[in-house]
């Protein structure tokens, strides 16, 4: 198999994911709206208080999308497991990373999507406007969200083979994903208030280097973790 | 017990028996020891009165988790790398070891914090990014513990123990940076020049607990295995299978 | 070069073996049918030869190919019909063989034709979630097609079908032999398989407790057809 026909496995995959996800569709809305319940919850733990809510806008965001997102991930693996798919997807001839390359992109989008309708409901309900460096607010919220679902991808592959895969998950995913937690809400939280340290640099630059690290760690490692 | 041989690395026959005796009544009577002579030779802190004395203890724990997660990473890469039994089992033994020093360490950092700074937890770059390693190195008991089969377990642990000895620096940069951009939070200067000899002191004994524990979980499990395969060899009725 | 050759294969899960030394080897050509009780390996020793698990102990090769150290090469070779459909039952008939092309590099491979042969080009837009046991796994065994193996790996593959289906599956098994590949079979009863079993090897608690020709290998012989008899096993092997 050539780097070419591994890329055109990769595609397999992601249509494959997506197109499932796009007819079923009750993954994706039950998702959305888990996030935005997570956002009223925070509000209301924080109380009506604009300042407060303001100040606690960019924590609260992330979070939402991230006790939110946890729940995609162990889907797309039961998507594999239903009929058992999983094993005539690993019998196919060819490299593993194409198959945690397609959940991954795949996964990618869905959050993506969620994101697409938790990240206004976020701004409306804690009181904050676009920044003036939307561009630079929209590639934090990438690189944060490529980590996550990095991360998250891998990290299902196990725990969707296990017992307890619910509980699993979040346990081994959350602490690994502090440096990335803390630098998304760091830099959002400047760019937010109009970056006025000049940090936001350092923190996208620590999310950059989270992501293609753990990237290149998830795609060597994957290969151990699908197999057995 | 002594009927049932086992190895410790290949070729080097080990017992669990008298040795292991030794060393662990070495390692307990020389962290007494050092503890007595460490407390003795300092005056009590300028400041912080007898109660700079904790650091003898919790400095040293915190080094030896270290090493012990360093063990982690080490078998685990190299249990991917040789996909050797024994390496899986190593990086279990350090892991137990080194989660029960993270979570020692933490709780001498708060019984250290509640007078010093009046409160029992604070957001210290070092206290918090020891706490999230508790949590990273907790996951990787938990996930051992609901993985039945051994070839996955091993290789599932191995690749999770990999990732998160990865995450170490990265945690402990992203939480020092998130404390030092907000504010300075003082650390405990050392003020006599005896307490540097302490913690060195302190540091070997823990050094020599903390080998005497992994040693002792990896023999154990060593020998839950041995047993395991005596089993498989009467179920497979005498046939030799020569292990990988 | 044999198709296939176990050499004291064993297996274990957990704690439980469930091969305990195999070998035999299968010739290009031949057709053997695995029988045992429930849990004496059947299953377990397609899935070793598939690439799916990997052998505790012992040598495998499939044309000649190791499936430890070559399970690529091996996989390229070897179509695998499970207990399960392993098919998506949120796309169509026609999407699930699609996406098989695409796993396989095949690009838009002869997806109609293979329909037409399995008997559902009438339901090649239905969702799969649709399908009755049956229909699902006529699809499984048009994946199998698509893959044009040279070792098939049948685990119990007439459950579920009647008797167009289990004709089928006897076609598609001739087929493969009669272009040089072979087959193995996990049976319950030889019934449905009548007619192109070369051999049949009895496993028991993981291991072979008995190696055998078949006993209507003469009929077997006669049904195939006289041309096939230049690539029958025994006088290869």
């Amino acid at each position: 198999m050539t780097l070419r026909d591994e890329w055109r496995r990769v595609g397999a995959i992601v249509w494959k994911d997506l197109t499932t996800e796009r007819r079923s569709k009750a993954g994706l809305n039950a998702v959305a709206f888990m996030g935005v319940l997570v956002l009223l919850l925070f509000g209301f733990a924080l109380g009506p208080d604009t300042q407060a809510l303001q100040s606690a806008a960019a924590g609260a965001m992330w979070l939402a999308m991230l006790f939110a997102g946890v729940l995609a991930f162990n889907r797309s693996y039961q998507l594999e497991l239903d009929g058992g798919a999983l094993e005539s997807l690993l019998l196919y001839p060819g490299a593993r990373w194409s198959i945690y390359v397609g959940k991954l992109i795949a996964n990618l989008v869905f959050v993506t999507l969620v994101e697409i309708i938790v990240v206004p409901v976020a701004m409306v309900l804690f009181h904050v406007s676009a920044p003036a460096a939307w561009a630079v607010a929209l590639g934090v919220t990438f690189l944060g969200t490529f980590g996550f679902v990095t991360l998250g991808t891998f990290y299902a592959a196990m725990s969707s083979r296990s017992r307890a895969r619910e509980v699993l998950l979040p346990l081994l995913l959350f602490p690994m994903l502090i440096p990335l937690l803390l630098a998304a809400v760091q830099a959002t939280t400047s760019l937010l208030a109009g970056d006025p340290m000049r940090e936001a640099g350092a923190w996208i630059r620590l999310l950059a280097a989270f992501d293609i690290i753990f990237l290149v760690a998830c795609v060597f490692a994957f290969e151990y973790v699908i197999e057995v | 017990m002594g009927a049932i041989p086992t190895t410790l690395d290949d070729g080097a026959p080990a017992r669990g028996g008298s040795r292991e005796l030794v060393l662990g009544a070495a390692a307990f009577l020389l962290l007494i020891a050092m503890q007595v002579y460490a407390i003795s030779i300092s005056q009590a802190d300028r400041d912080m009165g007898h109660l700079q004395k904790i650091m003898y203890v919790h400095v040293p724990a915190a080094w030896s988790m270290m090493l012990a997660f360093f063990v982690v990473a080490v078998a685990s890469l190299r249990y991917l790398w040789k996909g050797r039994e024994n390496d899986d089992l190593l990086a279990a033994a350090a892991a137990e070891s080194g989660a029960l020093l993270t979570g020692l360490t933490v709780a001498l950092g708060m019984i250290w914090a509640k007078p010093t700074w009046g409160i029992w937890w604070t957001w210290d770059p070092r206290v918090t990014s020891t706490a999230v390693l508790f949590f990273i190195y907790v996951g990787y008991l938990v996930l051992r513990a609901f993985v039945d089969d051994p070839d996955r377990r091993a290789q599932w642990s191995a690749a999770v123990g990999l990732l998160g000895a990865l995450n170490v620096p990265i945690v402990y940069m992203s939480v020092r940076w998130w404390r030092t951009l907000h504010q300075v939070q003082s650390s405990p200067s050392t003020v006599d020049p005896n307490f540097g000899l302490g913690l060195r002191i302190n540091a070997i004994a823990f050094t020599v607990l903390l080998i005497f524990f992994i040693r002792h979980r990896y023999v154990t499990a060593k020998m839950e295995r041995e047993a395991e395969h005596l089993n498989e060899r009467a179920a497979l009725g005498g046939l030799e299978i020569p292990h990988a | 070069m044999a198709a296939a050759t176990l050499q004291v294969v064993t297996r274990r899960y957990g704690r439980r073996w469930a091969l305990r030394g195999v070998s035999f080897s299968v010739a290009p050509g031949e057709v053997v049918g695995i029988e045992g009780h429930n849990g004496s390996g059947k299953s377990t020793l397609l899935r070793v030869l598939s690439t799916a698990i990997r052998p505790t102990s012992g040598e495998i090769r499939v044309f000649g190919s190791d499936v430890a150290t070559h399970a690529t090469a091996v996989r390229s070779q070897v179509a695998f019909l499970t207990h399960y459909p392993g098919l998506y039952d949120d796309l169509t008939a026609e999407e699930n063989l699609k996406f098989t092309c695409r796993m396989l590099g095949l690009g838009f491979g002869p997806i109609g034709p293979v329909l037409e042969r399995v008997g559902l080009s009438r339901h090649a837009q239905e969702g799969v979630r649709t399908f009755s046991a049956g229909m699902q796994r006529r699809l499984s065994l048009a994946r199998l097609l698509l893959q044009q193996p040279r070792l098939l790996l049948l685990d119990e593959p007439y459950n579920n079908f009647d008797a167009s289906g289990i004709a089928l599956v006897n076609e598609v098994v001739r087929d493969v032999c009669k272009r040089g590949g072979a087959a193995l079979i996990v049976l319950h009863d030889r019934h449905s398989a009548a007619g192109i079993l070369d051999r049949v090897v009895r496993l028991g608690q993981g291991v072979v407790i008995a190696d055998e020709a078949c006993e209507d290998g003469e009929v077997g012989a006669a049904t195939i057809s006289a041309g096939s008899a230049s690539a029958r096993p025994r006088d290869l092997a």
